[in-house]
């Protein structure tokens, strides 16, 4: 079943409202951030680190394989020194020449050191030989009580924008009703107005001849008999409706606006908006092939083997966010259909080899008898990925944007200069045709890329 | 007045007492409509829920939702990989080197892959023996996807698991142990150095086994008598490069005398080169694709060509040697010998005479004469298969003697002559296993039918030649529950080896030396230095003596020669039969007769005129020939059709094996007769009796015009001697046609503007007359890569054949085409001329032959443009016609203004149809379409496109990398196929491309050149050596 988007103003409206009011609500969560850091510094002052400093340390350098909470590639670190004095009995020192040389340790034979070595798939830590024991320190204080997490913060947030939302959209009630109103009264006067002046006549003896009015022919009987008008009507209305007829029949097979619900919800927003990340990281065939390729699993699982869990952007989710359910709990499940599907035991950190491939929905389609090569125009040409497929990184479900149809095609060809520079396979054609047809810059079209057969075979 | 008349219809009517009539009369319409069945009954009706307006309802609603239903698009699912291999990006193939070792043909070859799937073969152009694909070779892609192959073990056609076969077999093979009983292994020819060390350790396992070798069409006799010359059981290998006059008694070597892959080394001999050309005789029955393609073609029966072999001998060796040859033969033999004897070294005699005798004269000769073309040094092991242990292995079978009989890569049941003797013999073996592809003749009688892996999905090594390696590779995991016969054997050794690494461990110890494996792997072949230098060494072996081959002169000599005498012979796209499933080879037209999905009795004019056989031309312009009983040795087959064959010498027949197969077959391709059952004592040379039998045979024959007519400018051809000597203009001359009363070169006059096509790219294509020898491997090479429907034989019958390219053969009316054109000018008068043009529709007896590839010629100004109503076709800036057959709306105009008829016409949909139950019926077989190309559609023409998915392709990796495109890259499919060197692709514009250069050679000539269409696809004149000596 396909459902077409038409991006309703009214929608756009809302939206920019929904930023304005988020706008003003973000100083106060700034605040609430700044004021939890601060009690944290002072809570681990005494533990002997920094933990503000450890965090950035831990995101550097911990964060690809270590959760605090949870296990990953390597074990939960949260009070890892508390753990392991009390557990193992294992002081500071050890720590440290663990961080600095995990498998020096390893190979010395220590107990402890080869117990992980053995739980976490006999994958070696990497070395740090490059912390100081001050940075380790950090990160322990860090680790040991790290910043709260701005959870809370969210969830206050949240509410906040909500009630921006709500009070705009009395405003605007507010608005339409007092227009209302004053369409009314105008009305209303006009009406007044009337039947005064009715009255003003009839008091200075001004007869309104309505009998006059009555021998006058129906206009539609006028129409009827006036057949050159008649005739210039049904040509026409003929000729509008074989327009519109036109119209309708051409978008026959063009799923401009097609944006099916996909198995996993997945938000290019997040990914190419909000964390920038490049099209052809994932759809890397882009560059080589005539498919840009639906990135397999493994291809996400490069970085959601550490991302398990949506924490949602700094600002909390939007309203508009909420309204459709895309919750942090929302997304987060989304990222466990991917572990279902990829076959990924979130627990024991290790793939499962049941797996289910997705079956996404595709929404763009050329028909077989049309040749397109992603390549050609992605590497070779050096046309962004948003020239055809639109904002993508504002998408939050993909759509098909262009109408893709060869008239599209066409257009495009006629219109965009190629950029032939420092392509040695095009430096003499180059040449050439710029003096054949005196021009400096050359489009596709020129190029012969109007022709038939570099399309269709 | 009332009239009394009755009207009768009928004589019976004037008896009216004859109840018949009139009940006949009553019942006109013989059932009425039962209607009361469901409206009589009115309680019924009246307590059925649905009323007539519900009825309405349901109608209505269920109409509207189907055309509701109707608007919406499909949803169309994407499902990327979990884990996407690294190698594999969707929509860039990749090549894999390979090597096809089928027990027939055996070639080092590249499979393409588009996302796993094999798509389509390529020569591997760095193997330095048998590197080029043939048109069987080229088609073996599709067999891998073939409907009908075996899905997994069947016992006696029961599915069953491995487990259990594998449970039968070792326990029998260790219940045999003690017995005395044989296990016999009965195998192809593998030529594979890591299967023959297998064999060697399962037959220390198992002492009472036994392997014997079968090749269903043999080569015994070439085997022993170069056995008995060099003592090794092996062929010697031919140079035909190096050789400057090929003298040749029956063999075939085009195309699969010997194994074959001889052709590339021949074509290059035959291109003139500083005014040099090799010198071709050949002395044979048949016309053969090799005495097609010679400059004096002798026909002879097999026993006179034993004779002249003879005398031929005797010539060289100053020996008197008399046999009862005509004079005629007698001074051919004479100038032969004196041709050879005054090229000496450069000569080389080659035979396919199935007598040890001729194949030891031959040899011999070759020796006295130090032919540089014949290596001995490093023959090929393509043919291994010993007749005489075959026939033992039968008597054995009978006496039961043979407990277990696995069998790999053989038929037997279908290529054995006395098929019935073996089937009796397998009755008295304990158990029996036969490895195939498909569901057989033999499969039916054994046992266990193990389904076997094609060997594109398997693992294997060979050695083609000695000192050339060359290994197999799977390409494709198993598609079905299926094992390779080498896998298995391991198996029942108890070794749980992969086959995969005892190949690896093999060559490691003793093929490469310190050479990596992996580039082995990546190159498909490997030569090794060492083994060459350790056969110089052997080669010393003592030559046959003078006295036995005395005998042998003596036997050929005195051969009888009474009554018509049958050469079996394999046809170029049958083989011998194994792939007798494969829609492509079925459809390919035969290069000599054209015939397709048949084989046929040729039999000459003069003895089908004795015997009352025809061939004529039905009315749809279908060939219809006579069929014929044929007996050998009192084994008789039955409605053989026949076809009148010119150059088929008097008093022979000939026939093709290969044919005729009928189990696991679909009906379609159940076609042909079996003549094998004729291979009496495997030999393809055979006493035979034919007479007429009743009714007539319906051909599929795509060229019904036989002759040129005296039309010289399609085929030019010259001798090499005016080649040397006269002005190009003499020889290749340009048509003239009429300006303003004046002649002048057709070439200078134009209709049209010329389009400027300086810039960019411009494509042209040479074909070489003289290197082509008409193999039609391009043919289906085009016919994978371009996605070229089968229509089946009734639609070819109907001229809809949908080949893009095809090879015409043209047969001279007079002897030569020479005196062909001398023929039609001096005809003076219209009534000259009628009867002249009606006696040079026939062939001559022993005409001249000529090939000539013909595809779209993507004319500069095009016919087929400018007459069309859609502008569905349209000339591009690089010299291709495109042709967009989504515009295309099916008026046909094009076709018929095209003066090559090249282009093609979607009579039906040949896809997901029924009527239409091949390769491209079932999705099995739709795996072999290539991706690039559009499937096209019902009532839309289709023509060759230069392949323009690959020109594009090529200019495509260019841009991308930025460079600029090198001569060579720019390929079709055809120039790629052809390792003859006959089709040339490349760009014009590019001046120092070989494309470029051939455009300026003297013997470059456009078809038609009158017409005036300017084509960009030229041809090269045909030269023939006709200086004797």
């Amino acid at each position: 079943m396909k459902k077409v988007l038409y991006r309703s103003q009214i929608s756009t409206l809302f939206s920019f409202l929904l930023v304005g009011s988020l706008l003003l609500t973000n100083n106060l969560f700034a605040q609430d951030q700044a004021a939890a850091e601060a009690v944290a510094t002072e809570a681990d002052a005494s533990l002997g680190g920094d933990p503000v400093k450890g965090k950035q340390l831990f995101n550097q350098n911990c964060a690809a394989c270590h959760a605090l909470d949870r296990k990953m590639t390597g074990p939960a670190l949260a009070n890892v020194e508390t753990r392991l004095a009390e557990e193992e009995g294992l002081d500071k020192e050890w720590l440290y020449s663990w961080i600095k040389n995990s498998a020096g340790m390893i190979s010395s034979g220590d107990a402890y050191a080869n117990k992980i070595y053995a739980e976490y798939n006999q994958a070696a830590m990497t070395a740090f030989p490059t912390l100081s024991n001050a940075d380790i320190d950090n990160i322990l204080a860090y680790t040991a009580a790290p910043p709260p997490a701005p959870v809370q913060a969210v969830a206050t947030t949240a509410e906040v924008p909500g009630g921006a939302a709500s009070s705009s959209g009395i405003t605007n009630e507010v608005i339409l009703g007092a227009l209302v109103l004053v369409f009314g009264l105008l009305v209303m006067m006009l009406i007044l107005v009337n039947t005064t002046l009715k009255r003003i006549a009839e008091a200075n003896g001004v007869v309104v001849e309505k009998a006059k009015a009555e021998k006058r022919m129906p206009i539609w009987k006028a129409f009827a008999k006036n057949q050159f008008l008649v005739l210039c009507s049904v040509i026409f209305l003929l000729l509008a409706s074989a327009y519109y007829a036109y119209g309708w029949m051409m978008q026959i097979g063009v799923d401009q606006g097609y944006q099916p619900i996909q198995p996993i919800h997945y938000s290019h927003k997040i990914h190419a908006g909000d964390n920038k990340i490049e099209c052809k990281y994932c759809h890397s065939s882009a560059r080589v092939s005539k498919h840009s390729g639906i990135p397999s699993l493994n291809v996400c699982m490069n970085c959601h083997k550490s991302i398990y869990e949506y924490k949602g952007n700094p600002e909390g989710p939007s309203a508009e966010d909420l309204a459709n359910g895309y919750t942090n709990e929302f997304y987060t499940a989304e990222i466990k259909k991917l572990y279902k599907a990829v076959g990924w035991n979130e627990e024991e950190q290790r793939y499962t080899g049941e797996s289910k491939p997705v079956e996404w929905v595709r929404i763009h389609n050329l028909p077989d008898l049309a040749y397109f090569n992603h390549s050609q125009h992605v590497s070779v040409a050096g046309i962004e990925c948003q020239t055809c497929h639109g904002p993508v990184e504002e998408m939050e479900i993909m759509y098909q944007y262009a109408p893709l149809t060869m008239g599209w095609c066409i257009n495009c060809h006629r219109e965009t200069e190629v950029n032939l520079q420092d392509n040695e396979y095009y430096e003499k054609i180059h040449k050439a045709l710029s003096e054949k047809y005196g021009v400096e810059k050359l489009t596709a079209a020129q190029l012969g890329g109007l022709e038939c057969g570099k399309c269709h075979y | 007045m009332a009239s009394n008349k009755v009207y009768w219809k009928n004589e019976a009517d004037l008896l009216p007492a004859d109840s018949n009539i009139q009940q006949l009369r009553d019942n006109e319409f013989p059932t009425e409509i039962p209607v009361d069945e469901f409206l009589g009954d009115k309680e019924g009706l009246s307590d059925s829920k649905t009323n007539r307006r519900d009825f309405l309802k349901y109608i209505g609603f269920s109409t509207a939702a189907a055309s509701l239903a109707a608007c919406e698009g499909p949803v169309i699912k994407s499902i990327p990989y979990v884990v996407q291999p690294e190698r594999i990006v969707p929509g860039v193939a990749n090549y894999y080197a390979t090597t096809i070792a089928n027990g027939f043909d055996f070639a080092s070859i590249l499979i393409k892959t588009r996302e796993g799937r094999p798509i389509k073969v390529e020569n591997n152009k760095e193997a330095a023996t048998n590197g080029s694909a043939n048109a069987r070779v080229q088609a073996s892609v599709l067999s891998l996807y073939d409907s009908t192959r075996l899905q997994g073990p069947l016992s006696n056609g029961e599915p069953v698991e491995w487990a259990i076969l594998d449970a039968s077999v070792k326990s029998k093979l260790g219940a045999l142990a003690g017995s005395g009983k044989q296990v016999v292994l009965l195998t192809q020819t593998y030529a594979s150095p890591s299967t023959d060390k297998l064999i060697a350790d399962f037959t220390a396992a198992y002492p009472n086994t036994k392997h014997v070798t079968y090749d269903a069409i043999s080569e015994d006799a070439a085997l022993n008598a170069f056995e008995m010359a060099y003592g090794e059981r092996a062929l010697a290998d031919y140079h035909f490069d190096k050789a400057e006059l090929i003298v040749s008694f029956g063999a075939d070597f085009l195309s699969d005398w010997q194994g074959g892959g001889y052709d590339a080394g021949y074509s290059k001999g035959r291109v003139p080169k500083a005014g040099k050309m090799s010198r071709h005789i050949q002395f044979e029955a048949n016309m053969t694709l090799t005495g097609a393609n010679a400059d004096k073609r002798v026909p002879l029966k097999p026993s006179e060509q034993k004779k002249a072999l003879a005398a031929l001998y005797g010539k060289l060796n100053n020996s008197r040697v008399s046999t009862d040859l005509s004079e005629a033969v007698l001074a051919m033999v004479d100038s032969t010998a004196a041709e050879i004897r005054s090229k000496g070294s450069k000569a080389v005699v080659v035979t396919g005479l199935d007598d040890v005798n001729a194949q030891q004269l031959v040899l011999a000769i070759n020796k006295m004469l130090g032919s540089e073309a014949m290596d001995t040094a490093a023959p090929k092991y393509v043919r291994q298969g010993n007749t005489a242990t075959v026939k033992q292995l039968i008597s054995d079978m009978k006496s039961g003697n043979v407990g277990m009989l696995i069998m790999d890569g053989v038929n037997p049941m279908y290529t054995l002559p006395n098929a019935s003797d073996f089937a009796e013999g397998l009755g008295n073996v304990d158990l029996s296993v036969t490895f195939s592809t498909n569901w057989n003749e033999t499969t039916e009688r054994t046992q266990f039918a193990a389904a076997a892996n094609h060997f594109l999905e398997s693992w294997g090594d060979t050695q083609l030649k000695k000192g050339h390696y060359s290994l197999i590779q799977p390409t494709i995991r198993e598609l079905f529950d299926t094992r390779q016969f080498q896998q298995s054997l391991l198996n029942w050794m108890g070794s749980d080896q992969s086959y995969y690494d005892y190949i690896k461990t093999n060559w490691t110890e003793s093929v490469l030396g310190t050479d990596s494996w992996n580039k082995a792997l990546h190159d498909g072949v490997y030569s090794s230095e060492m083994s060459m230098e350790v056969t110089q060494e052997e080669t010393a072996s003592e030559p046959a003596s003078d006295g036995v081959l005395s005998g042998a002169v003596q036997s050929l000599a005195s051969a009888s020669s009474e009554g018509m005498e049958l050469t079996l012979y394999s046809k170029v796209g049958m083989g011998d039969g194994q792939q007798a499933s494969n829609p492509w080879l079925q459809e390919f037209p035969d290069p000599i007769t054209r015939v397709t999905w048949d084989n046929y009795l040729t039999i000459s004019r003069a003895d089908a005129n004795e015997l009352g056989l025809v061939n004529e031309n039905a009315a749809n312009g279908g060939l219809d020939g006579s069929y014929a009983n044929v007996t050998v040795n009192g084994v008789t087959l039955s409605n053989v059709p026949v076809i009148i064959q010119p150059g088929q010498a008097k008093n022979t027949i000939g026939l093709s094996f290969g044919y005729g197969r009928k189990v696991g077959m679909k009906e379609e391709m159940q076609t042909g007769v079996n003549a094998y059952a004729l291979y009496n004592d495997f030999n393809s040379i055979q006493s035979v009796t034919v007479e007429k039998a009743a009714g007539m045979h319906e051909f599929a024959c795509i060229q019904l015009q036989n002759t040129l007519m005296g039309r010289g400018e399609i085929i030019k051809e010259t001798t090499l001697e005016k080649y040397n000597t006269e002005d190009p203009h003499e020889w290749n001359h340009v048509p003239e046609v009429s300006l303003n009363h004046q002649e002048v070169p057709a070439t200078t006059v134009d209709l049209w503007e010329s389009f400027d096509r300086s810039v960019g790219h411009h494509f042209n294509m040479s074909i070489d007359l003289n290197a082509c020898t008409g193999c039609g491997a391009c043919v289906i090479a085009c016919h994978a890569e371009n996605n070229i429907p089968v229509v089946g034989k009734s639609e070819v019958r109907k001229s809809r054949d949908m080949h893009w390219l095809r090879i015409d053969r043209y047969y001279s009316s007079e002897d030569t085409f020479q005196d062909d054109n001398i023929k039609k000018d001096e005809f003076s008068g219209a009534f000259d001329s009628k009867a002249g043009f009606e006696e040079m529709e026939r062939a001559a007896e022993n005409p001249q032959v000529a090939f000539q590839p013909v595809m779209c010629q993507h004319c500069n100004h095009a016919p087929c443009e400018t007459v069309c109503p859609v502008a569905a076709t349209s000339h591009s800036r690089q010299g291709q016609n495109h042709m967009a057959y989504n515009r295309c709306v099916g008026t046909r105009y094009c076709a018929n203004n095209c003066p090559y008829k090249v282009r093609r016409f979607n009579w039906f949909l040949y896809n997901n149809n029924d009527e239409f139950d091949f390769h491209m019926n079932n999705d099995l077989g739709k795996m072999v379409i290539n991706p690039d190309v559009t499937v096209r559609s019902r009532g839309v023409i289709e023509k060759c496109s230069l392949c323009i998915q690959m020109t594009q392709k090529t200019i495509l990796d260019a841009k991308r990398e930025g460079r600029e495109i090198e001569d060579g890259e720019f390929q079709t499919a055809c120039s790629n196929a052809c390792s003859n060197g006959a089709i040339i692709f490349g760009d014009i514009n590019d001046e120092k491309s070989q494309v470029a250069a051939l455009k300026k050679e003297d013997r470059m000539y456009h078809l038609l050149e009158a017409v005036g269409t300017k084509p960009n696809v030229f041809y090269q004149v045909k030269v023939r050596n006709t200086n004797e000596a």
